[in-house]
């Protein structure tokens, strides 16, 4: 990955774009159609009741199109809108997408799926319902990913965390640039739950020396670390894609990855290479 | 929070509809679609209160003339700058002459 300037400046940025302009580069052009646009209006009346601007499209963009030919659908969630949060419309948006890909899939049609997470997990203004559209997520991508691959993608800056992190675990592959963090519990969460001994949320070389897109890959826990390049993204999707669906699924080997976390010492905080150390054992 | 309308005299009706900006810190997002012939209308939903006067100037500056196509805007803002308010309501207008961005 060089940081030669002329690349820097000549490059097409995938951070920099907005969901939208994110759901339409990965798409063959022409070929987007949006579903449950922000001209449907669908506002979040939560966010509404409690005082907060809403976004017309509650901060998920739903586009259908193709993807190298292939029918595909990208759920791409805006981080720069309340977090990126998942509320109970954003939520059902991404949910429902997935489900209908699913069915396409029994009607024959191979219908394929990106999700493009930029997220802090629930949106907490929305609690149970947030929560409850998260869990629905997770069930449609288990059940999508049995015909096709649904593949995850985490570009940042936002990253991926709580409980739409489980979601990104359940993908058949995930892709991440190094800028993106992938983690349940985000650094200040887990500094003012457990002390800013276990966890100092103003180390940053410590976040994403644990949590960022290099060591999550080193880590076998992501399958590709990409530039922040949105022709090096999308040809990282599409090949993806053409590998079919794995073998077996991260998250169907739980028991492989709970063991190498039980030989964990946790008497003292692991650096970055004690966590690959630990992730490079074992035979998963 | 606070919730404003306002209504400009405007040319013959918008050639499209698209969306510019998202509600992010210090940034809104504009809706725009046509409206009926010589009407323009504005709904504002602005996270910061007590701006009525700034938000009617700024808005008069980009409206007033009239010559603008006529178009239904809704603008959701989340504290920008009248800069970048002026700045999206242009970029929405091009988007339409242009054709281009239509969700």
């Amino acid at each position: 990955m060089s940081t030669d300037i002329a690349q820097l400046l000549t490059r097409d940025s995938f951070i920099e774009r907005s969901a939208r302009s994110r759901a339409k580069a990965l798409l063959d052009e022409g070929t987007m159609r949006e579903l449950a646009g922000p001209f449907e209006r669908l506002h979040s009346p939560w966010l509404a009741m409690q005082n907060l601007v809403t976004q017309a499209d509650d901060g998920v963009v739903v586009a259908k199109g193709r993807l190298d030919g292939q029918p595909t659908v990208v759920l791409a969630i805006e981080g720069a809108y309340q977090g990126g949060s998942m509320g109970e419309i954003a939520g059902a948006k991404i949910a429902g997408a997935l489900e209908l890909a699913a069915r396409d899939n029994r009607r024959g049609i191979p219908t394929q799926a990106v999700i493009l997470f930029e997220t802090g997990g629930v949106r907490l203004q929305e609690a149970n319902l947030g929560l409850a559209a998260i869990a629905e997520i997770q069930s449609a991508i288990v059940d999508l990913r049995r015909y096709r691959p649904v593949i995850g993608v985490s570009a940042g800056t936002v990253g991926c965390y709580g409980g739409m992190s489980i979601a990104a675990g359940l993908c058949s592959y995930l892709v991440m640039t190094r800028e993106a963090r992938l983690g349940l519990n985000g650094p200040q969460v887990i500094e003012q739950e457990a002390g800013v001994l276990e966890f100092d949320a103003r180390q940053r070389a410590l976040i994403w020396g644990l949590t960022g897109g290099e060591q999550r890959y080193a880590t076998g826990l992501v399958d590709a670390c990409v530039a922040d390049d949105t022709a090096e993204i999308r040809a990282t999707v599409v090949r993806l894609f053409a590998q079919g669906r794995p073998e077996k699924h991260r998250s169907d080997q739980a028991r492989e990855y709970l063991a190498r976390l039980e030989r964990l010492d946790t008497s003292a905080q692991p650096s970055p290479a004690d966590v690959r150390a630990l992730y490079a054992q074992g035979d998963a | 929070m606070e919730k404003m309308e306002y209504e400009f005299s405007a040319g013959q009706p918008a050639l499209g509809r698209t969306v510019a900006g998202v509600v992010a810190s210090g940034d809104l997002e504009v809706l725009l679609e046509p409206g009926p012939a010589g009407r323009t209308t504005v709904a504002v939903q602005t996270s910061v209160n007590g701006y009525g006067g700034n938000w009617k100037a700024l808005l008069e500056r980009v409206f007033g003339a009239g010559t603008l196509p006529a178009a239904r805007i809704e603008i959701n803002d989340n504290g920008a700058t009248p800069g970048v308010v002026r700045m999206r309501i242009e970029q929405a207008f091009e988007e339409v002459t242009q054709g281009g961005n239509a969700p």
